[in-house]
């Protein structure tokens, strides 16, 4: 069926473009582009001071450290799960299925919590234990990595999960009839099937890893140098009326996470989802 | 009366879709709009309905002129391709929609709803969703949903096309019953030539946003006004300098006055019929020539793949210049 | 019956094959390790905050939640989640109709524009909104430490849900439907309420309760905004971190429990409304 260009445009038209174009205008794209301003109101001196002073730096190592960490951890447990919940059955799929999105709608702080309640070193469940085996969890990257792969656990499976039940299984079994093993089958022909979806996955997971605030505030510590991590020290920078070191930093994590999902958008073919 | 088209222009940017078309559409008729794909067929049936505008040109239902009249208050009933049902009311539902919308008392629209469902072997199906139904049985349903407003022409674009090739005869003949009962004027476009020949009592040619020829289906099978509408409405083979169509050609085993002669060189049985191809001894004949016979006929013949044969056109056709 | 993760509700039309096989052996040990992982990341630690809330007894329970402060703080981001998700139910219907029904040069930086809030990091959400509605606004608008700027941190975090979830499905809407209604005299307001309505409405329902359990568990952006006033500004969220940092696990869990109760609801609904939807499609 074409798709046909049919109603003319009406005052109505305009009218609804310009309402929505003004609500993003005045909500997002205009206290973004002060940020931007601000960042770069003194030419380059603020990103210069914030690049200079160890504390930010450190952070943003960690930061991006913790960030990969947790992706490749819900990268590999995002695949396996998706493709257990769509390829196989088995008792508790429906269950484990709706729980999966749990993450997504429990505030940050909880999450905190409930993550110290576990890895705690002194009153935790487990945190003791891990402690005496000599594995530090709060209040170390350790800590910080769980937090973090925590609030974006869902969001690799909630992009294959549909893409996998679109394609369905009929390459697959043909690939195993044609003596592909069930390796190469998932390399050659499930994965490039999913491909985009599995990017746009990737990098929302590695925006949520980036952003991360309330769970890491709470599992981190947050010492400067030591356990802070970028978006830490945005708040505890800005607060500490070096509001330029803020704006710097909040510009570099913006960056990467805006950068990295407009390439994506960019990139990604539009229609077919299974690439061909 | 019934429709009136004058001089209808259609331009996609520079794309014409339709050119000059004139077309008058007697009341009560049951029309068919015939044509390869692209060639304007649905543009022409939404210019109608008032779906999509005409550049230029006018457009009169029974008497009042809709140019500019929007498709809400033209009272046309559209069949579309996919159904287009609304897919979160019952059957029911749909039906009584056109209905609800003029504001017509609960128990007439009751009533007329019943006499619907009747009409197109619904009953039982009253309160289903469309998605339990099957493709004939949702195309009934839209049908019946145009019908419910007692529209004053009715028009159909591809109706029968999603279905398969089994439901879409019964519907043909069904839709055929259906008219001679309602005789509402009714347009429905399709590119089966079977299915126009067979349901319809005048059938419009059309090809590149032209219409090729007006007339009733034993007018354009036998007196084509041109080769793109012989050769449209059935298969047609080449017999010495004319166009002919392949079942038209007289065959025999023995010496006669002959157009062409030839050996039988392929023999395809297809059901009750023969499918020859002769390929010609002259240098004439570029191609094979297509001779269509019944498989009585070709007994009593006594043909046989490979047979030396002399051909003709039967007695009473009159072959198109090619 | 099972239930499954739906991708947005109506996303896809195509009838799914359904061919899934048992467990083998090497997939049974995926299997295992994947829910040992998720148990140990996930359902320990939250079950976790569920017996600590219980241990203190209802009493404590009751306490919290009676302490003027903490419902102060509940019924202000109640409040503003059902607000603001009521924003997101007309606003983001219409982003998502214009993106889909509308074509104009840049209607690309639009669609980059509603991922915005979601690829920010939440702190960084809340020095975006302060840099033009707060003390320093070039405009004169300053809604920093007042109720206003939790909702309008709220209103930006929560963008994305409802235009993402109904998006999909306005796309899918076949426009001959939409011609079947005026044919057969709907006027376009009619069209809007009886055909349009009805079949976005359960993507609307969805993406609005996404919104709503995001906008109660909201932190990050009201840090630098909201100036966390107590019973004016503070949050839920924020109320659960003061009882961390005070060391008062057991109210902060009893808090805790409330909002994932809540949240909860939320996701419940969401699958019901998905499993509805699928069926009709
Ligand atoms: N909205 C539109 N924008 C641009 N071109 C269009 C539009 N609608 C139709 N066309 C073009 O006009 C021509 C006629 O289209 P139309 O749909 O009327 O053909 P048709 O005869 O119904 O074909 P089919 O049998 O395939 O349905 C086609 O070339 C088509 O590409
Ligand atoms: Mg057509």
């Amino acid at each position: 069926m074409p798709s046909r260009i049919r109603q003319p445009k009406t005052a109505g038209t305009y009218v609804r473009r310009g309402l929505v174009i003004t609500y993003l205008f005045l909500l997002v794209a205009w206290p973004v582009s002060l940020v931007v301003k601000h960042t770069f109101d003194g030419g380059l001196d603020n990103l210069q001071t914030a690049l200079s002073d160890p504390d930010v730096v450190f952070a943003l190592q960690l930061t991006v450290y913790v960030a990969v960490w947790a992706v490749v951890i819900n990268t590999v447990f995002g695949v396996g799960v998706s493709l257990l919940l769509v390829r196989y059955n088995f008792p508790g799929r429906g269950i484990l299925s709706a729980l999966i999105d749990l993450p997504l709608s429990v505030s940050p702080i909880v999450v905190g919590l409930a993550l110290l309640l576990t890895y705690g070193s002194t009153n935790g469940l487990l945190g003791p234990s891990l402690k005496d085996a000599g594995i530090q969890v709060a209040f170390a990257p350790l800590g910080i990595i769980l937090a973090t792969a925590f609030v974006s656990l869902p969001l690799v499976i909630r992009e294959l999960v549909p893409v996998l039940h679109e394609i369905g299984t009929d390459q697959e079994q043909a690939a195993r009839s044609l003596g592909a093993g069930p390796w190469q089958t998932f390399r050659r022909i499930t994965l490039p099937s999913v491909k985009w979806a599995l990017v746009y996955g990737v990098v929302l997971s590695l925006a949520r890893s980036l952003g991360e605030f309330g769970a890491v505030k709470i599992m981190s510590g947050n010492i400067a140098g030591q356990t802070q991590t970028a978006t830490l020290s945005v708040e505890e920078k800005y607060q500490d009326f070096q509001q330029g070191t803020a704006y710097a930093t909040s510009f570099l994590l913006a960056l990467i996470a805006v950068a990295a999902l407009v390439v994506v958008s960019v990139l990604r073919p539009k229609e077919s989802p299974d690439g061909d | 009366m019934g429709i009136e088209i004058r001089g209808i222009n259609k331009f996609f940017g520079d794309f014409v879709a339709l050119e000059d078309i004139n077309l008058s559409i007697p009341s009560g008729q049951l029309t068919a709009l015939l044509g390869p794909s692209g060639g304007g067929k649905s543009t022409l049936l939404r210019i109608i309905a008032g779906l999509e505008s005409s550049d230029s040109g006018t457009v009169e239902i029974e008497g009042v002129d809709t140019t500019n009249v929007p498709a809400q208050k033209r009272n046309v009933g559209f069949v579309f391709q996919h159904y287009a049902a609304f897919k979160h009311m019952t059957v029911a539902k749909n039906i009584a929609f056109g209905l609800e919308i003029r504001k017509r008392p609960k128990q007439e629209v009751k009533d007329r709803v019943q006499e619907l469902l009747k009409l197109v072997h619904l009953e039982q199906w009253s309160d289903r969703l469309p998605s339990q139904l099957s493709g004939g049985q949702r195309q009934r349903m839209a049908l019946a949903r145009a019908l419910a407003i007692e529209p004053s022409v009715l028009l159909l674009d591809e109706p029968f096309g999603a279905l398969d090739a089994k439901v879409r005869k019964e519907l043909r003949d069904w839709l055929r019953r259906l008219h001679d009962e309602v005789h509402v004027t009714t347009v429905f476009v399709t590119h089966d030539q079977e299915e126009a020949l067979e349901v319809s009592d005048s059938l419009v040619v059309i090809n590149e946003g032209r219409i090729e020829q007006i007339g009733s289906p034993d007018d354009l099978y036998d007196r084509p006004a041109s080769d793109f509408v012989l050769s449209f409405l059935g298969p047609v083979t080449r017999l010495g300098d004319h166009l002919i169509r392949p079942h038209d050609i007289e065959i025999s085993r023995y010496e006669q006055a002959a157009t062409a002669t030839g050996k039988i060189s392929r023999w395809t049985r297809v059901g009750f019929e023969i499918r020859l191809e002769v390929t010609p001894d002259d240098t004439l004949h570029p191609d094979p020539i297509q001779v269509v016979v019944t498989r009585a006929e070709a007994t009593a013949l006594g043909l046989h793949d490979g047979d030396q044969v002399w051909l003709r056109p039967q007695a009473g056709v009159e072959p198109v210049r090619g | 019956m099972t239930t499954e993760i739906q991708p947005a509700p109506g996303a896809t039309r195509k009838r799914r094959v359904r061919s899934a096989t048992s467990l083998t052996r090497s997939s049974g040990i995926g299997l295992g390790l994947a829910v040992t992982w998720f148990s140990l990341l996930v359902l320990i630690p939250l079950a976790l905050v569920v017996i600590q809330s219980a241990d203190g007894g209802w009493q404590t329970f009751r306490d919290t939640l009676t302490n003027s402060q903490t419902a102060a703080a509940l019924r202000l981001t109640v409040t503003q989640a059902l607000i603001v998700t009521l924003v997101n139910v007309v606003f983001g219907t219409l982003i998502a109709w214009v993106l889909v029904r509308d074509h104009f040069w840049g209607k690309r930086i639009l669609e980059v524009i509603i991922d915005i809030p979601f690829a920010l990091p939440t702190i960084v959400a809340g020095l975006v909104l302060l840099s033009l509605y707060g003390p320093d606004s070039p405009i004169g608008i300053n809604v920093a430490n007042t109720e206003r700027s939790v909702f309008l941190a709220l209103l930006f975090v929560t963008l994305p849900f409802v235009v993402r979830t109904v998006e999909p499905v306005l796309l899918e809407l076949d426009p001959e439907v939409e011609e079947a209604a005026a044919s057969l005299g709907a006027s376009r307001f009619t069209t809007l309420r009886r055909i349009l309505l009805p079949a976005l409405a359960p993507a609307i329902t969805a993406g609005a309760a996404l919104s709503f359990a995001r906008g109660i568990s909201e932190y990050g952006s009201l840090v630098l905004l909201s100036g966390n006033l107590p019973n004016k500004t503070e949050v839920a969220s924020v109320r659960i971190l003061t009882y961390i940092e005070n060391g008062n696990e057991a109210a902060a869990a009893s808090v805790a429990v409330l909002l994932l109760g809540v949240a909860l609801i939320a996701i419940i609904l969401l699958q019901v409304l998905t499993s509805v939807v699928s069926k009709r499609a």
